[in-house]
């Protein structure tokens, strides 16, 4: 596992850079194993999200990341203890890479204890150490993404706190705000615009008077990668890391991806693009396929290695859907839980005054541990 | 001693920033020109660069950005220059602040408080005059908190700052330069003022004055005046409005009998209106002996010419009639 196989990447894109990421970069066995399994991972989690869907078990919205595996991947494999995450609605497998495991984020889908949040967030709110969800409200992370880094910063750390949003998102207001005062503060943010051709079902030529969203920062420089490529994302984020640490302040990075469902489960997402095109990028851009057919063709791994991976991950995943489909529900008491942190319990008001309560249950915590979920 | 609301919510901030290194202020003009009301005089000369973060006037991005700090452990005071600026930013204070310890179950709390003047100002017209009590009252996972007196004031904003949870401290441009007498355990640093408790301002026993903020003045100023026809009036000062401290007005209807809520904004699903649903609601209701009345703000945008300013607010006067329509006093 100690062999390094060279590979190369599309150039960076740069905005008010001299330079930018390597285009030669280096991948060894283990890695290439561990980031084939990431990204198997997270396609067959989303599979599994939308047939949950489709059989009525998951309510609400559901927005699934097929396609742009390797955005995700490529940056974690680039960050370092302490890094941050906080992304939009599009955020089960972040949930998962950031810790919480495939039983934790189907479950949450499904509403049951063993989600993430125990039912209380559902697909668009998950949590775990550094990860900051899971935000329902377009653009919202801009902003709060930038104060984690402000936290960063005021505690000296050498960190950075990679802040996602979607090129639907590139055109919120907050952005241009976050980003002003990140230049200001030198925070320690990447801005990452996900770039997956559509915000829900405009094409982003109809919503955005410049489409090279790494440029947008103005003043901020940027840098476009081909979020296809995992090898491109981590070596690019490695990158604008190595920038923020040295004090330099925000960086934009704009990841060129496609998303092959529709923009959320209730979308067919067929009628602003063809069939043809989801096939075509399914067929050449594949960020799975395609990196598969790399670490194959040089040696990294074998097609057996790759399959016995297929199959643990299917295992994995089969295993996460028994619980996501079987374990029951929080108790009623569970309404009343996590209305405030250390404060004595509450009177809450119901439905009619007849059923106002005293929180029997401070927090979902307490409540776990008295039914023995703890 | 004495000392006006402006020094108290200074020494309130001065102390808890020297007390706890999480703690820091933001917002426009906090820092180095001490504060557009100069409730911050001083402390960016004290505490620094780090501590007192002056931003560019944005509010939806440094509000959100304080919530992310708050997210990651810091526990920041945003101040809005005032509250009128926070209807640009209310997504982050509703849906970020409020409802993020609620939606992961206890994972992320979001220790913040945000604070700045509220209600009507004096000669601004509508876009700057303008109560947000019940705005902000309006939703659960925020703790909001209406001082009137120093007292409240240093103690209450103390108490916001060591709270665990995102509140709303909702003060009145009217009265940062009124003074108070305080008592010397008012002027010590640790005095807090627990949040969620009313305070009795003035005891009595024919009708229950309720109000807060700005309101406790006039309610304070009626109950004189009833005294020399020889009414005597309860003045509660609520303090804050979520948690609600329904049980003080409970058990003084029972001793008076008759209940008068004033307030200074809209009266629409005011917070008057909001007692009164609580008094039907309880065995409040049945202690009556004549129907709750509300004394509020006139329900339209503030004028800007000073007799029509001054005829959209409530008064002395409107609080005296009250109490004296519900005792059938003529």
């Amino acid at each position: 596992s100690s062999t390094e196989v060279s590979f190369h990447t599309k150039p960076c894109k740069l905005h008010k850079l001299d330079s930018g990421p390597n285009t030669s970069v280096t991948l060894n066995k283990e890695d290439a194993l561990k980031y084939y399994r990431d990204m198997q991972v997270i396609r067959r989690m989303e599979s599994a999200a939308g047939n949950l869907y489709k059989e009525k078990k998951i309510r609400g919205f559901c927005h699934l990341y097929s396609g742009q595996e390797a955005c995700a991947v490529g940056m974690k494999a680039a960050m370092t203890e302490g890094d941050a995450v906080i992304t939009a609605y599009r955020c089960h497998g972040w949930t998962w890479l950031l810790g919480a495991t495939v039983t934790e984020v189907l479950a949450e889908l499904t509403g049951r204890i063993a989600g993430n949040v125990h039912g209380k967030g559902g697909s668009m709110h998950m949590y775990t150490k550094n990860f900051y969800g899971g935000n329902g409200i377009v653009g919202a992370q801009q902003p709060l993404g930038a104060g984690v880094a402000l936290a960063m910063k005021y505690r000296e750390q050498k960190n950075v706190c990679v802040t996602l949003y979607g090129d639907g998102a590139a055109n919120q207001g907050q952005l241009f705000e976050a980003t002003n005062m990140a230049k200001l503060w030198d925070l320690p943010v990447l801005f990452v615009c996900e770039n997956n051709g559509f915000g829900m079902g405009t094409a982003v030529e109809r919503a955005s008077a410049s489409t090279e969203y790494y440029t947008r920062g103005d003043y901020v420089p940027g840098i476009w990668v081909d979020g296809m490529d995992i090898l491109a994302v981590r070596e690019a984020t490695k990158w604008a890391k190595e920038y923020c640490d040295s004090g330099k302040g925000p960086l934009m990075m704009e990841m060129a991806t496609y998303r092959y469902h529709g923009h959320s489960m209730s979308d067919p997402g067929t009628s602003y693009r063809s069939r043809e095109e989801i096939q075509e990028v399914r067929k050449t851009r594949d960020p799975i396929t395609g990196f598969k057919d790399r670490i194959i063709t040089s040696s990294l791994a074998t097609e057996e290695e790759l399959k016995a991976i297929d199959k643990e991950v299917r295992k994995e995943v089969d295993e996460a859907l028994k619980i996501a489909t079987s374990d029951g529900v929080l108790p009623p008491e569970a309404l009343y839980t996590d209305i405030y942190h250390n404060t004595p319990a509450q009177t809450i008001r119901g439905a009619t005054i007849d059923e106002t309560i005293v929180q029997p249950y401070k927090t979902s915590a307490d409540l776990l541990k008295a039914i023995g979920r703890a | 001693s004495t000392m006006t609301v402006r020094d108290a919510l200074n020494q309130a901030m001065d102390e808890e920033i020297k007390r706890d290194d999480r703690v820091f202020l933001l917002g426009e003009e906090v820092a180095q020109y001490d504060g557009a009301y100069k409730i911050s005089k001083g402390l960016w000369k004290k505490h620094g660069d780090k501590r007192i973060i002056d931003t560019p006037i944005t509010e939806m991005g440094f509000a959100g950005i304080a919530v992310g700090a708050a997210f990651a452990g810091l526990r920041p005071i945003c101040e809005f220059m005032t509250f009128n600026f926070s209807m640009q930013a209310i997504d982050q204070i509703i849906n970020s602040a409020a409802k993020t310890y609620y939606m992961s179950a206890g994972r992320v709390p979001v220790p913040i408080v945000f604070r700045g003047p509220n209600g009507a100002a004096a000669g601004v017209a509508a876009q700057h005059s303008q109560d947000y009590s019940a705005w902000y009252a309006h939703c659960p996972g925020l703790k909001v908190v209406t001082p009137y007196s120093a007292e409240d004031a240093k103690g209450l904003l103390k108490a916001s700052i060591r709270d665990d949870n995102p509140v709303v401290f909702l003060e009145n441009e009217i009265l940062y330069g009124q003074s108070f007498p305080v008592s010397d355990e008012v002027l010590s640093d640790d005095f807090v003022v627990p949040i969620g408790k009313a305070k009795i301002e003035r005891s009595g026993d024919h009708v229950t004055i309720v109000s807060y903020s700005r309101g406790v003045e006039f309610s304070l100023e009626a109950a004189k005046q009833l005294e020399s026809i020889g009414v005597s009036a309860e003045v509660i000062n609520l303090r804050s409005l979520r948690p609600f401290d329904f049980e003080s007005i409970r058990q003084s209807v029972h001793k008076t009998h008759h209940l008068i809520s004033v307030e200074t904004g809209w009266p629409f699903a005011g917070i008057g209106a909001e007692i009164a649903a609580q008094v039907m609601e309880s065995d409040v209701f049945d202690q009556l002996d004549s129907p709750l009345l509300r004394v509020t703000g006139v329900d339209v945008p503030m004028p800007y010419a000073h007799t029509l300013e001054q005829a959209a607010l409530p008064t002395t006067e409107h609080v005296v009639k009250a109490v004296k329509k519900s005792l059938n006093i003529q």
